[in-house]
């Protein structure tokens, strides 16, 4: 699709012995659009955003992207550092892969830092850090190549409410800066409607889109928007949505 | 109370044990060359203390030159293997049947490539051979095992290979490395030892030499004192590689 970061028509993905996780599945994200994918465990919300990191390839169907090498970056659900490197150096990594030097992507590296309220860590190794931290260096470590395309696999999930919460805000005010098309999957509703301007909900086996729902607020979310009236509507629908999808399963499992 | 007690705990077994055969020996009148009292395994232990050490330094010595072969070998084997399943399939099977025949089976043969004048260079090849494994297979592993997530972000930052082993494969496998070369460790001196047995000792003058020479003249309490020697020095080799594997760890852990 024209003028779309990234898209995927009709791809379809099966695995050996296992039968097709996703598809057909269409997804066209446009420049700064935050998707956020919903779904069961098994819907291939985490097999849709390797597809758009260009990590695997469809079975069937188009993959069609646009950010160029260093473009476009993966947060996991762990924040998956080199457990032997420092904070800094992680950070720096991208940036040394793709040929900065050393001393220009440390100092990149520790701007990063910076911005996601690591500054006084840069010299810490991920095993001092505590897990929110640990995160926050995923996120600089994602960010610190200005990408594109921002993909995030459950990134909060191992984190607790109030963790979750501020990375969620900071995320945003990070979007600001750059305003990269971001799509995070995750398993918490009100975590999608929070953050998303297009939350997708999937069903799975395979997994398919089963509804999708504009949220219209500014972004960053003004501080009232967890409490008001379309937050709780927008996450009311989600959630029938969610319902829906998960309920033909349900059967099939009876 | 306790804490003294099972502090004290390894010490008293020993002593109880020591003092037993002791009074064993005395009490039952058992013969000196069937079993020495360990007050005579001292003495000859403190007697014996120059060439005891001397020997345990050859030993050592060809144990550690054997650890460097078997590991350089291993790493470039391991390496081999984690870059192409082609290759593991070729060389693992291989690998594996060098590790399961017993050394002894195969030392008259490397005698004779050594040379029946050099004891020494077969009892280095021999303890090599057994030093070999545990490091290939620790190597192999670690460096075909990385965070696959790690892996897919290097493989996202469109890493090439040689800087995908170098900052993501070789520091991953670290900790299996070191693990391999302390089992490795202990393995290289049953292996000087046992090759010495067997490769002809007199040349090489271990502590086996000391031990067959002892047993032929019925010196039991010397032979008890080069294996008290041997088991002295593999203990301290043992101690060194764990200190070096827990410094290792904690290097790379962080913390």
């Amino acid at each position: 699709m024209s003028g779309s970061v990234a898209s995927l028509s009709a791809v379809e993905v099966a695995y050996p012995g296992r039968g097709v996780a996703l598809g057909p599945f269409d997804l066209a994200l446009a420049p700064g659009e935050i998707v956020a994918l919903v779904g069961p465990s098994g819907c291939g919300k985490s097999t849709a955003l390797r597809l758009l990191a260009g990590l695997e390839q469809p079975t069937s169907g188009t993959v069609t992207r646009t950010p160029g090498r260093g473009e476009t970056s993966v947060v996991f659900q762990s924040p998956t550092l080199a457990p032997w490197l420092t904070a800094e150096a992680n950070v720096a990594l991208p940036l040394e892969l793709a040929g900065v030097a050393r001393n220009a992507a440390r100092a990149r590296a520790r701007e990063a830092l910076g911005r996601v309220g690591l500054g006084q860590a840069t010299a810490a190794r991920p095993a001092q850090l505590s897990g929110g931290m640990a995160m926050r260096a995923a996120l600089a470590r994602a960010l610190v190549t200005a990408p594109r395309l921002l993909l995030l696999d459950e990134p909060f999930a191992a984190l607790d409410e109030i963790t979750r919460r501020t990375l969620a805000d900071d995320l945003l005010a990070l979007w600001v800066q750059t305003q990269p098309a971001i799509v995070f999957v995750t398993h918490n509703v009100e975590e999608a409607v929070y953050m998303a301007s297009r939350v997708i909900v999937m069903s799975a086996g395979p997994g398919r889109s089963a509804g999708e729902t504009a949220i219209t607020a500014p972004v960053p979310r003004p501080a009232a928007f967890r409490t008001s009236g379309a937050f709780r509507d927008a996450a009311e629908t989600v959630s029938a949505q969610l319902a829906a999808a998960m309920a033909p399963r349900a059967g099939a499992a009876t | 109370m306790t804490r003294l007690v099972s502090a004290l705990a390894p010490w008293l077994f020993a002593a109880s044990l020591v003092l037993a055969w002791q009074a064993a020996c005395l009490g039952l009148h058992v013969p000196a060359y069937f079993l020495p009292t360990p007050s005579a395994v001292a003495a000859a232990f403190v007697q014996n203390l120059g060439p005891l050490a001397l020997s345990a330094g050859r030993t050592l010595a060809m144990a550690l030159e054997a650890l460097l072969a078997a590991a350089l070998f291993a790493g470039v084997l391991a390496l081999m293997v984690s870059l192409s399943r082609t290759l593991d399939r070729a060389i693992r099977p291989l690998a594996v049947a060098l590790q399961v025949t017993p050394v002894v089976a195969i030392a008259p043969l490397v005698v004779i490539w050594a040379g029946v004048d050099h004891p020494d260079r077969s009892i280095v090849a021999l303890a090599a051979v057994v030093a070999f494994f545990p490091i290939f297979s620790g190597a192999a592993r670690g460096l075909s095992a990385p965070d696959p997530d790690l892996e897919r972000l290097f493989r996202l930052y469109g890493a090439n290979p040689l800087q995908t082993l170098l900052r993501l494969r070789l520091p991953s496998a670290l900790p299996f490395i070191v693990e391999g070369a302390k089992v490795a460790s202990g393995l290289a001196i049953i292996g000087a030892v046992v090759a010495e047995f067997v490769a002809g000792s007199g040349g090489a003058q271990g502590l086996a030499w000391r031990i067959l020479e002892a047993g032929n003249r019925l010196e039991t309490a010397k032979m008890f004192a080069a294996i008290l020697a041997l088991a002295l020095m593999a203990a301290g080799v043992h101690l060194a590689f764990q200190t070096l594997e827990r410094r290792a760890l904690t290097w790379w852990r962080g913390r």
